[in-house]
């Protein structure tokens, strides 16, 4: 349970190799994604806004990343008088490396065997799986609230604040929908949850845990690890048009590319952890060839449909308002997230308790929702009427 | 007593032993020795993650992430938050006790935990090996068997603390809500009165 094949025969030189490879491959894949993911980013927005974006350096500006990367690269690297040196130094690797981390527990494809060795291809399938996740996102925080600190300066230390309260806001709604994936699979292992996943409903309805699990955790997982990204639209930490750049408004050269690595890095890792956990990661039928190529093929065409979904979200939505934010988190998302985990709970011992249990949730939530709401003058409810009231006085 | 540490542990626990274990000492002395409360705070992250190393190496994966995202992810987060709301992230003037006889008593209070865990230990060091008390007696991952003694024999206990920190939840939210109605003015007029002066 929750262990590569790899280490089953004792470690060899062999075997210590194939890791170095998987780490290098792993680290050299994210690398190179990021360089196209930052392109199709400004590519795709530069579409939808009408714009033609980057197009000099290389065939459809595809190199723009490049240039712009050794532009930083070559840049002055300058430290505020105020900052706290040490810390100022230490926040962008705060960010950039559980970035890296997290990407090692994402199986991108299936069993292969390579020098008589058969080995996952993932870099690493520890027990604690998808924890590990949980584990790299809480670190990250540090990079935010430290850079936002360490800057000395009025608009980082709101940025930071800002990030610090929603990071740890959302990551209370993103466990406990991980939380229902870890009941339906009954392990942690990453591994795990992606063979799970394999097979079908009535022969062609795949039986990801999108479908196992209803669709409520997915989109309470999706909205949550948005926030935690500090993506658009809950991307408060920069507020560009109200805090000038956010928690790294200080930073320039090499330490704001490491920012902005990590945000990336994030949004590619991300996507790829949502495939995992919902959406069947590597399966999918092989269709033609090699039959170990497939898994890699089905794994980026899925991770590449959430790329795309993140730009147009960045492109189509504006971003929230500090308390419509915190209202969503811990007043919608932390609810819901509690009361389905109650009802997969529930739908595992039988589905008529399942369904009992769904009712009960539905009769109960509305009736505290409404308690709640009474004398209480910002509850949601009460948001969407004021809201109402405030078009009609502009009519 | 090096013969003993390479007769016990393999040489990677023995190594990662030595690194992590510098590194939690390295760490609480930062907590006690740094000037900057935020640097304290840091270097309260570093004992804690590398505790966390530890558990790892023990195989003890779970408690591991647990370490790390409650204690590193939750609590010092909190701790860092107060500091940088509240700006206390000067430098203190260390010279003076706050407390009369405060140091000397820490001091003797050290050195009776010092000497209680070196009794209590009898000679039995820590050295990276690996326990073998879970692991040989039952199937299933650290995980699997944590679980299924959690919910069968410690279900009470188990159950008995979640309510507790429910109930200190509800507490603190209770302590700290400031009611914005005043007395004597019943909730629907409250609310017209905003809505008012919000079509306003």
């Amino acid at each position: 349970m929750g262990s590569d094949p790899l280490f089953s025969h004792g470690i060899t030189l062999a075997v210590f190799l194939i890791v170095i490879i998987k780490v290098i491959v792993a680290f050299a894949v994210l690398l190179v994604s990021v360089l196209l993911m930052i392109w199709f980013e400004r590519k795709l927005i530069s579409d939808m806004q009408n714009r033609i974006g980057p197009n000099r350096a290389g065939p459809f500006g595809i190199l723009q990343t490049l240039a712009d990367g050794t532009k930083l690269f070559f840049k002055e690297d300058l430290i505020p008088d105020s900052a706290d040196r040490t810390v100022f130094k230490l926040a962008p690797f705060l960010s950039v490396v559980p970035a890296f981390l997290v990407f090692s527990i994402v199986p991108i494809g299936g069993v292969v065997h390579i020098f008589g060795h058969t080995t996952e291809l993932q870099v690493a399938d520890p027990p604690m799986g998808i924890l590990f996740m949980l584990v790299m996102s809480s670190i990250s925080v540090y990079g935010v609230t430290l850079a936002g600190w360490s800057s000395g300066s009025k608009y980082p230390l709101l940025g930071s604040v800002r990030a610090t309260a929603q990071m740890i806001s959302y990551e209370a709604a993103m466990g406990l929908s991980i939380a229902s994936v870890v009941l339906i699979t009954g392990s942690l292992s990453t591994r795990d949850i992606v063979t799970s996943q394999f097979g079908t409903f009535l022969g062609f309805i795949p039986k990801w845990n999108l479908i196992r699990l209803g669709i409520v955790p997915f989109l309470v997982f999706l909205v949550a690890i948005t926030a935690e990204m500090n993506r658009p639209p809950f991307d408060l930490a920069e507020a560009e048009s109200e805090l000038v750049g956010g928690f790294h408004t200080e930073y320039s050269s090499l330490r704001f590319a490491l920012f902005y690595l990590a945000e990336f890095m994030n949004t590619v890792t991300m996507s790829a952890i949502i495939v995992t956990l919902f959406f069947g990661g590597a399966s999918g039928p092989v269709l033609f060839g090699p039959s170990w190529i497939w898994p890699i093929i089905w794994f980026l065409i899925k991770t590449g449909v959430f790329l795309f979904f993140y730009v147009w979200v960045r492109a189509a939505l504006p971003r929230l308002r500090y308390d419509q934010l915190m209202t969503l988190g811990w007043k919608i998302l932390i609810p819901v997230a509690l009361a389905w985990f109650l009802i997969v709970a529930a739908m595992q011992v039988n589905s008529y308790l399942g369904f009992g249990v769904f009712i009960l949730v539905l009769i109960s939530g509305g009736l505290l929702s409404r308690a709640s709401g009474v004398g209480d003058l910002s509850d949601p409810f009460r948001l969407g009427r004021s809201r109402s009231a405030g078009t009609k006085g502009v009519e | 007593m090096i013969d003993l540490l390479a007769a016990q542990a393999t040489l990677p626990d023995l190594i990662t032993f030595l690194i992590a274990a510098c590194a939690v000492i390295l760490g609480a002395l930062g907590v006690i020795l740094m000037k900057n409360p935020v640097h304290s705070a840091l270097s309260m992250i570093m004992t804690l993650f590398a505790v966390a190393v530890l558990f790892i190496e023990q195989d003890a994966q779970f408690l591991a992430a647990v370490q790390v995202i409650v204690y590193a992810g939750a609590i010092v987060v909190l701790f860092l938050f107060v500091i940088m709301l509240l700006g206390v992230d000067k430098q203190e003037n260390l010279s003076r006790d706050q407390l009369r006889g405060q140091r000397p008593l820490a001091f003797l209070a050290v050195l009776v935990i010092f000497v209680e865990i070196l009794a209590l230990s009898q000679g039995n060091w820590t050295s990276g090996a690996k326990a073998t008390v879970l692991s040989t007696s039952s199937p299933g991952s650290n995980v699997v068997q944590l679980a299924q003694s959690i919910f069968t024999t410690y279900l009470l206990p188990f159950e008995a603390t979640s309510v507790l920190l429910i109930i200190a939840v509800v507490g603190a939210v209770v302590l700290v809500r400031r009611s914005d109605l005043k007395p004597g003015r019943d909730t629907a007029e409250a609310i017209e009165l905003e809505s008012e002066s919000e079509t306003k």
